[in-house]
């Protein structure tokens, strides 16, 4: 069984939620994590909030937030525990996030310590 | 009244009084011994106990019960102690003179006084429940000496011969003296990971009882009433009275005060909804709030808050979407922190009720349980509405995998009412 990051890819984390919408979503995530965890496919995660957020450049240059020069944001993660990457992309089409258009969740394999990825 | 007459009821109270006094200051009497004279000499330890029971029933039986029967009990355990370690010492003497490094055990007074008790029985929870030994020895162990349960009970509880329960309890002890287990708390550094391993034991000699399958409801409540007072006493010390502990306490109570409602006259096991909520106990469930509050302090959540937070909306008995939405949540966070099965089909049981019958089916089919006749009676339940040749295939699935006669009657209840 492999490690699988999903990374929640934001359009444009400027946008403000209403509190009503925002407690729908994090139902919604609660319950799409809820399901991963029943299945014990369920290895950790988080939200990232976007306050406080900063970006270290290249020569110690430090600027706020990802947004700006970024226009895509990373909401959270979560990783899972999955045989095969299709089935790790199965759990990330049931992610509430792709409710948001253009919004996107990237799917990358964690890398083991076993020389040999 | 004749005399006759008056031995019969002597010996009546005392058929009750001894195993309740056994139950009860056996234990105190090997932990008092055992801090005294340490974990090699546990075996001594019980012996003595037992022997100063011996000398109770026939003492007791044709010179009546003492003024005192706990007093009394002490007063001979001390001196069969001191005469035991004193001889003992005699012995190590002599030895001493050949192997000059053992060290000596001078034989003091035998503290069996209130503090003393309470310190010594702590300080063996620690010893019993220490990782080095299985948690299913543990839950043993801790019922032998903590609870003083005979040995037919134990193998009882745990639906097995009493030959293999006391193979269990001597590997324990053996293994406890080689490692040379120390009867004392932990360090404060790492009283912390060692309270763990004591709850989990707690928890599960409190869910040994709660689940069993064994069809004694005393025994069943006797153990959950022990793994009760051992938790009380870790929240009693400021050194264990951690939050989770805390909740760990709370949770017991929660459950515990369903007890009466939980079983009818015949011993079968009714469904929480059909449940006769007078029959909660209240009080329980105050005190289960009481500790609940006690363990929402400091920053860390344990599977014991999420698992209590899960009981407390259980002692409401009315449905609300409130209720069950909490529930769901709280079971999300539970199989993140947890996964176990259990904890699976509840979770999707709480969804049904929240978001539908259908999402639940769907979730159902996702979490893999195909070995677990729960799974399949929780699709049963889960259809019944909609498709009963559906819900009557599930009920049959899970009959075929039922192990108990309890399960089986309870799935039989299900099918009737198709």
């Amino acid at each position: 069984m492999d490690e699988f990051i999903l990374i929640f890819r934001h359009q444009d984390g400027t946008k403000i939620a209403s509190p009503e919408q925002m407690q729908i979503w994090m139902k919604q995530t609660m319950d799409w994590i809820g399901s991963i965890a029943a299945q014990n496919k369920f290895s950790s995660g988080t939200g990232l909030p976007f306050a406080d957020a900063k970006v270290v450049w290249h020569n110690s240059v430090v600027t706020n937030g990802p947004f700006g020069d970024i226009k895509e944001t990373i909401g959270g993660f979560v990783i899972v525990k999955a045989s095969s990457v299709d089935e790790a992309v199965e759990f990330a089409k049931g992610c509430p996030v792709l409710q948001g258009d253009g919004n996107s969740v990237e799917v990358r394999k964690i890398a083991k310590n076993d020389a040999v990825h | 009244m004749s005399p006759l007459f008056l031995v019969a009821t002597l010996f009546m109270e005392q058929n009750e009084l001894i195993p309740h006094l056994f139950r009860t200051e056996y234990s105190k009497i090997i932990a008092v011994l055992c801090k005294q004279f340490g974990i090699h000499h546990i075996e001594i330890a019980e012996d003595i106990a037992a022997d100063t029971f011996l000398s109770a029933v026939e003492n007791w039986s044709y010179k009546g019960l003492p003024a005192n029967p706990t007093a009394w009990l002490y007063t001979v355990a001390k001196n069969k102690a001191k005469n035991y370690f004193a001889h003992f010492s005699v012995l190590n003497d002599k030895i001493k003179k050949e192997i000059s490094h053992t060290a000596e055990q001078p034989v003091t007074e035998i503290d069996l006084s209130n503090i003393n008790i309470t310190d010594s029985q702590l300080r063996m929870l620690f010893a019993v429940c220490h990782p080095c030994i299985s948690g299913e020895s543990q839950v043993c162990l801790a019922l032998r000496v903590l609870c003083g349960f005979g040995i037919d009970e134990i193998a009882n509880a745990f639906l097995t011969s009493s030959e293999t329960i006391n193979k269990r309890l001597s590997r324990a002890k053996e293994k406890l003296r080689n490692e040379n287990i120390p009867i004392e708390l932990p360090s404060a550094n790492e009283i912390n990971d060692r309270l763990e391993s004591v709850t989990t034991t707690l928890y599960l000699l409190f869910s040994e009882g709660y689940y069993s399958e064994n069809n004694n409801a005393v025994l069943r409540k006797d153990l959950c009433l022990e793994a009760m007072r051992l938790t009380y006493m870790l929240v009693e010390n400021p050194q264990t009275n951690q939050p989770f502990v805390n909740a760990l306490l709370s949770l017991m109570c929660f459950h515990a005060s369903r007890f009466e409602a939980r079983v009818n006259e015949n011993n079968e096991l009714i469904f929480y909804q059909d449940q006769d909520e007078t029959l909660w106990n209240r009080d329980l469930i105050s005190k289960g709030v009481y500790f609940f509050k006690q363990s929402s302090q400091g920053n860390s959540l344990s599977r014991f808050h999420l698992e209590a937070g899960i009981a407390f909306w259980h002692t409401i008995k009315t449905d609300s979407k409130e209720k069950w939405e909490n529930i769901l949540q709280l079971y999300n966070k539970l199989l993140q922190l947890k996964y176990s099965p259990v904890a699976a089909l509840n979770r999707t049981y709480a969804l049904s009720k929240v978001n539908g019958k259908d999402a639940a089916i769907a979730e159902a089919e996702k979490i893999n349980l195909a070995s677990s006749p729960y799974y399949y009676t929780l699709l049963g339940e889960l259809y019944k509405e909609s498709d009963s040749v559906k819900a009557k295939l599930n009920f049959l699935k899970a009959m075929a995998l039922a192990k108990t006669a309890a399960d089986l009657q309870i799935i039989q209840r299900q099918l009737d009412t198709l």
